[in-house]
């Protein structure tokens, strides 16, 4: 117990570095997943084929391979075919465009979710189709889906992890470097994987449930 | 942030290099195959373990058991299988790689499906349980009579899912020197210096594998369904 509190008085700035780095990934990728998962969800439903089609390939492609594939892919191959990211943001972008796929699934399924008569009423009083997207479907596909992005935020802040492969200096990557000097392995991983439960368990749940019970307040539903 | 773009500059796919490093890959991909079997066979024995401690009835035990299940699934599995392979050594217990990342993806993937199991259990109504009191049923009659089969066809998605789920986690088994296809692409990549045939073959072999894979398994479970009554 001494020796983990001197541990941690000589490596806990690094292990903070490292953690800021992997809020950083998971924000950007987060904002990424969402964006990418809104555009390829709605495209998933449009009733032209070559929109719905190029969804549902984009979805299947980043759904049938690994996301540690599609990070080396885009970090090692993507510059031979003439595009290059630096390493920190090939890490967000794979990680985005990885989970944006998921949650384009998500986004379709909750639109789907939301009762016929829904649609129904939105013709009956003669609505555009972005003013009843806009409205009335969206919002209550978003109470729908809320739950369920709880969870795939937590797999994209599992999924930043990767992201020290590549070398960016997150906090996993702050753990290798210090268990490579110290052979303190328990402690260097522990802490990491500590940390790592307490963002998801302390941040993104609560957070997630507080967002949910706000919007479904502000529909009226609870 | 994006440092430039230019078409295709060093673009030259070989296909003769491509059919020198298939046999390899190939050779790589059963590795894969294994590991995803055997971490899955784990995964399914470990993961009732779970789902039965959280049904026990003590509140202590469910309690803990949850918070077990909870830990595994927010942190990283690349690093649980850094943790399990370097943990180890440090107090004398020596775990080859294949072993420790077997440990780390059957005890990840377990907290996972026993989630499922969880739900595919509670989904099968009071009365049933109830039912088989009444007939004075054994616990094995009921479970294997009753239970099971009303649990299974609700659960069958989930579980394949994170079949497939394995397969696609197994790359990262390469951070400790586990033989497998990401491993052996990484390997002839710096060897020959071209990481693009590597790479994106890797990418095919996966989609090969994983669309086929889903597929199958929805089949699958309409016939489970349709095999046990539950739909017709």
């Amino acid at each position: 117990m001494q020796n983990y509190v001197e541990y941690l008085q000589t490596y806990g700035s690094r292990f903070v570095d490292g953690t800021l780095v992997t809020i950083q990934q998971t924000l950007l990728a987060a904002f990424l997943a969402i964006f990418v998962a809104a555009l390829f969800g709605m495209m998933r439903l449009s009733e032209k084929w070559l929109v719905r089609g190029t969804s549902i390939v984009y979805i299947e492609f980043f759904r049938g391979t690994s996301l540690l594939v599609q990070l080396y892919w885009i970090f090692f191959v993507l510059p031979l075919l003439g595009v290059t990211f630096d390493k920190f943001t090939a890490g967000f972008v794979a990680v985005g465009l990885n989970l944006g796929a998921y949650g384009a699934e998500l986004v379709r399924g909750s639109i789907e979710a939301v009762p016929k008569g829904q649609y129904e009423a939105c013709h009956a009083l003669n609505m555009s189709y972005y003013k009843r997207m806009r409205r009335i479907i969206l919002p209550q596909a978003l109470l729908i889906m809320l739950p369920p992005w709880g969870n795939l935020l937590i797999e994209l802040l599992k999924g930043t992890a990767l992201v020290s492969l590549i070398s960016v200096t997150d906090l996993m990557f702050e753990a290798k470097q210090i268990n490579g000097t110290t052979y303190l392995s328990a402690e260097s991983f522990g802490t990491a994987m500590i940390i790592y439960y307490l963002m998801a368990r302390v941040v993104v749940s609560p957070g997630m449930r507080a967002f949910e019970s706000y919007w479904g307040k502000k529909m009226g539903r609870i | 942030m994006f440092e430039g773009f230019e078409l295709f500059p060093k673009f030259d796919w070989k296909w003769s290099f491509v059919f020198e490093i298939l046999p390899r890959l190939l050779w790589a991909t059963l590795n894969t195959l294994m590991a995803a079997g055997t971490g899955y066979a784990i995964a399914l024995v470990i993961g009732l373990v779970f789902a039965l401690a959280q049904r026990t009835g003590i509140r202590t035990v469910t309690l803990i058991v949850r918070e077990i299940v909870e830990f595994i699934r927010s942190t990283p599995l690349v690093l649980q299988i850094f943790f399990i392979f370097y943990v180890g050594p440090q107090f004398g217990i020596r775990l080859s790689p294949w072993t420790s990342g077997m440990i780390a993806i059957g005890l990840h993937y377990a907290a996972y499906l026993s989630e499922v199991y969880r739900a595919g259990l509670e989904s099968v109504p009071r009365g049933q349980w109830e039912a088989c009191k009444a007939l004075n049923f054994s616990m094995t009659r009921t479970y294997f009579r009753v239970i099971i089969p009303q649990a299974l066809p609700p659960a069958l998605p989930g579980m394949g899912n994170y079949l497939v789920g394995i397969f696609k986690d197994t790359p990262m088994l390469m951070v400790i020197g586990v033989a497998e296809l990401m491993h052996a692409a990484t390997a002839l990549g710096s060897t020959y210096y071209r990481y693009l045939e590597p790479y994106t073959m890797v990418g095919i072999l996966f989609l090969l594998i994983s669309l086929p894979t889903a597929f199958g398994l929805r089949r699958f479970e309409s016939f489970v369904a349709r095999a046990l009554g539950m739909r017709k």
